[in-house]
């Protein structure tokens, strides 16, 4: 009898990387720097940097469009080239120096308190983008698109700032319970998605979409009613402002507005890293998102995993809410209460590439161009929109890894 | 019409797939290509079919060198390929499939299907096949889905033809009919180029033996060379052909099925009230053609099927309606029909692999916490012991080898104090010594008093590992027979004969 003869053939496309994989001799073990250094240049990290780097590159020409010096000396290129390439030079340098100024240290103002404040603006917009980051990351990782970051963090926002104007404690019994009810109440919502998915299949994506509607006209009759979460006697959709003893507290003092909200982040970020480095659940988390047929196969309950994925991570993107609610815009809840950080939320776990720490990166990059780009508009007359352009513009290049590839002319991924 | 291969290289980034590879074949003439998955088979014949260019050497056809930019041109120079995986529309019917390409139009584009249909008569008359040119593709038996493919490029008048691995997906009936056809097309003037790793087909049908090894040439042979010849210039070492096991020593029946009832969300039945029993240190053997049951069967055991019905017993537990985690606690060991879908993560290490069906709880996981040191200790003796050739434990699963990747199933599944051994193509696409290694791995598991349920849909595998062999034909049992009955036997039964004498 003879077995030696009872072997299927590989799958198509297996040849190609074939005289490898040969069995009797271990694969080629590069060395350890090479690995490294191919980790660097062919990894996703570098091509997220080189993604932002184009961005840059690409919102610099648009600045460069809107500039009326640039354009006017454009016109007379032929006879004076200098004065078109100086104003060039002037209309990118101060773009960016504005930039700068605006989300890291701004030298143009005295005392060391007055040019460091920008810096803290960045951490006070970075510290939501990173938690709703993690929210919608944590998601990714499990194979699951969480694009309801703005019902969710409307929803949170709204139930804290209920438990914030309906319930009198003391602060330490009262901030607590607000921030749990907002992380609660993102959970749920978003666990309707997570527990649909499992239940039925109904695909994440388009529920989570329409609980975002649904989330927003949920909240705007609340404000709407009396009784509910309208401001006792007003007529508009809004709260009343959140009462001192559920506001975060300041972390530098009155002259900051830097909020126990960038704390909580940087929290979450360890705690997430933790549950999926670590941790047996997001072990299983990974492993639904990777495959989830082997998941099933080794005994894993994918479905529960779903909801359970789904379940924390609207609790990250609740945070966002409550850090918003409770830290920056406390004069009371609103249908803008999100203010973008949903959406921009998804960009951030993108470009983070749905890692804690790459998430906690992000989230600041985010932070200081949002701190940034109102201080480019005011001292330079770019329009803030240049931002979002430049956002925008990061998703694209890493949504096409290979136009980046191609652009840098970096080897492919290292996969052989 | 010759055809010549002169000095072929093929590298794909650093790696050199085919090195400096030369051969020819005439007309008439039957040329096998022998090697193992991987030996770089079917790289050289995309090269040949201008799918990939080479980067050295060149073709020559009747003593005229060819430039082949794409599949195109190598037609229209005569040769013709009938690929592993058909290329085949299967919403289309065999006419239609067979104009694919060269579609001959009439007035304003309208396509003249009455030539294509007259075509298809004409060769499939020639051949002596039975292909209704109106059939839609998706409805014939994948023994006819071949033969419209082997049409298709005769209708392009292919002086030579390329099987790449044609019997992977036959019944052994339809292996010996695809052969005929092959001596009919050898005797009609065709130059034949037949790619396999079966050492049995290649001393049958051909003419002259070529044997590949990790991309280069590695001898030539006659189909009179013994199997083992054949093995050990395909491995490059001496291979144990046989399976060394003792007689078995049968305990108390573990492991009982009764009525087992499988059916999909549609009703239909694909297991159809099929009863067996295996006993403590018995290996028994599903043989049938792929797709007659045995995925559901092995599938319905683990608690992967949502519509079972009947009773699967292992010892005092009852596993019908149980979750696959409770299937898995109850000691089942599953190696999975499919392992890059239902077996392994690919991008996680091989370490991750190794405790995938083990995350809630010891000795992997205590306080939710995954113990790391635990797992690489495990992972690295684990990967000593099952002599899994790879970088290191953090090494990605997907990147290994086929043989290597299923050491880690095996390894994974075999750690485990079992109770039941469910392997379902426990060989597929590995290679020669990691068969050796894995079957040697049954034997020992049955030896240590595990009942086996082995599914495959190769037939040298079951006689050379069952105690006892069960046949499997649209869902129900043809037969449960000893093993060492006849081939030809076994054959019949796979194609729905009941045998004499025999109890379903």
């Amino acid at each position: 009898m003879s077995t030696n003869d009872e072997t299927q053939p590989a799958p198509a496309g297996a040849p190609a990387a074939g005289a490898v994989k040969d069995p009797k001799e271990p694969p080629q073990q590069p060395g350890r720097f090479d690995g490294v250094l191919r980790e660097i240049v062919a990894g996703n990290a570098m091509v997220a940097v080189l993604s932002v780097f184009l961005a840059v590159v690409v919102g610099s020409l648009m600045i460069l469009l809107t500039d009326e010096n640039v354009r006017d000396t454009a016109g007379y290129i032929g006879a004076r080239p200098t004065d078109f390439f100086s104003a060039v030079w002037t209309s990118i340098s101060d773009a960016y120096s504005a930039l700068f100024r605006g989300a890291v240290y701004n030298t143009n103002l005295e005392g060391f308190q007055g040019r460091i404040r920008p810096l803290t603006e960045t951490l006070k917009f970075a510290g939501p983008l990173i938690l709703a980051g993690l929210g919608v990351g944590l998601a990714f990782r499990a194979g699951m698109f969480n694009i309801g970051g703005r019902g969710q963090m409307l929803l949170a926002g709204a139930a804290a700032g209920w438990v914030g104007v309906s319930v009198d404690l003391p602060t330490v019994l009262h901030l607590p319970l607000a921030v749990l009810a907002g992380a609660l109440a993102g959970a749920l919502w978003a666990g309707i998605a997570g527990f649909l998915k499992a239940q039925s299949g109904a695909h994440e994506v388009i529920v989570t979409i329409m609980l975002n509607y649904v989330g927003y006209y949920l909240v705007f009759y609340a404000l709407s009613k009396q009784g509910l979460l309208q401001a006792p006697g007003s007529l508009n959709p809004k709260s009343q402002p959140m009462p001192e003893s559920v506001v975060l507290p300041k972390l530098l003092g009155d002259r900051f507005n830097l909020h126990a909200g960038f704390l909580i982040a940087l929290v979450a970020v360890a705690v997430v890293w933790w549950l999926l480095n670590k941790s047996a659940l997001g072990f299983r988390f990974r492993a639904v998102g990777e495959n989830p047929d082997a998941a099933r196969a080794a005994g894993i309950n994918v479905g529960r995993t779903y909801l359970v994925v789904m379940l924390i991570a609207g609790g990250l993107v609740g945070l966002a809410g409550v850090n918003q609610i409770l830290g920056t815009t406390t004069s009371g809840v609103t249908v803008d209460l999100d203010a973008g950080i949903g959406f921009d939320a998804i960009t951030v776990a993108l470009l983070g590439r749905s890692r804690p720490l790459g998430i906690l990166a992000a989230g600041l990059l985010f932070g200081g161009l949002k701190a940034g780009g109102f201080s480019m508009a005011a001292a330079e007359g770019i329009p803030v929109e240049i931002v979002l352009v430049i956002q925008s513009l990061i998703v694209l290049f890493i949504a096409a890894p290979p136009l980046v590839r191609a652009i840098f002319r970096l080897p492919k991924e290292a996969t052989a | 019409m010759t055809l010549e291969l002169r000095g072929i290289t093929k590298r794909f980034g650093p790696l050199v797939a085919n090195d400096r590879i030369s051969l020819t074949v005439g007309e008439g003439e039957i040329l096998a290509l022998l090697g193992e998955n991987g030996a770089g088979k079917s790289t050289l014949m995309n090269v040949l079919y201008g799918l990939y260019q080479a980067d050295e050497g060149e073709i020559f056809l009747d003593g005229a060198p060819l430039r082949l930019s794409g599949p195109g041109d190598a037609m229209a120079a005569g040769i013709g390929m009938v690929h592993q995986h058909f290329m085949l529309v299967p919403v289309f019917t065999v006419a239609e499939n067979v104009m694919l390409g060269h579609e001959a139009t009439g007035f304003a584009g309208t396509l003249d299907l009455d030539a294509a249909r007259q075509r298809v008569r004409e060769i499939s008359q020639r051949f002596g096949f039975d292909v209704d040119p109106d059939a839609l593709v998706e409805s014939l038996p994948v023994g006819v889905q071949q033969r419209v493919e082997i049409i298709k490029a005769l209708s392009r008048d292919a002086r030579v033809l390329v099987f790449d691995e044609p019997t992977a997906v036959l019944t052994p009936q339809e292996t010996d009919e695809l052969m005929g056809i092959m001596r009919q097309l050898r005797a009609s003037g065709t130059a034949i180029v037949f790619i396999s790793h079966k050492l049995r087909e290649v001393r049958a049908i051909a003419d002259r033996i070529t044997v590949i090894r990790r991309g280069a040439v590695v001898g030539e042979a006659s189909p009179t060379a013994t199997n083992a010849e054949l093995a050990a210039l395909m491995v490059g070492r001496p291979v144990e052909l046989t399976v060394h096991k003792e007689p078995a020593q049968p305990g108390p029946d573990m492991f009982v099925v009764r009525d087992l009832r499988v059916t999909d969300d549609a009703g239909h039945a694909h297991l159809d009230g099929i009863s067996f029993t295996i006993a403590r240190g018995e290996v028994l053997g599903v043989a049938g053609v792929q797709g007659n049951g045995q995925t559901e069967l092995t599938e319905a055991i683990m608690g992967l099927q949502a519509h079972v019905h009947g009773s699967i017993r292992l010892a005092d537990h009852e596993l019908v309606g149980r979750s696959v985690r409770k299937v898995l606690d109850a000691g089942v060991g599953f190696i999975p029909e499919d392992r890059q879908v239902d077996g392994l993560v690919g991008e996680f290490t091989i370490a991750e692999n190794l405790m995938l069906n083990r995350s809630h709880g010891k000795p992997f996981v205590s306080a939710g916490t995954i113990r790391s040191g635990y797992l690489e200790d495990f992972a690295q003796r684990t990967l000593e012991e099952y002599d899994v050739r790879a970088s290191g434990i953090q090494a990605k699963a997907g990147q290994l080898s086929g043989g290597n990747q299923q050491k880690v199933v095996v390894a994974r599944e075999l750690s485990r104090d079992l109770n039941l051994l469910v392997a379902a193509q426990p060989t597929r696409g590995v290679d020669v010594g990691s068969i050796e290694f894995i079957h040697k791995q049954v034997v020992a598991t049955r030896d240590a008093g595990v009942p086996v349920l082995l599914v495959s849909t190769e037939l040298d595998e079951i006689v050379a590992l069952s105690d006892r062999i069960m046949v499997l034909y649209r869902g129900q049992v043809v037969g449960i027979v000893p093993a060492d009955t006849p081939r030809e036997t076994l054959g019949l039964m796979m194609a729905g004969e009941r045998p004499e004498g025999t109890a379903a």
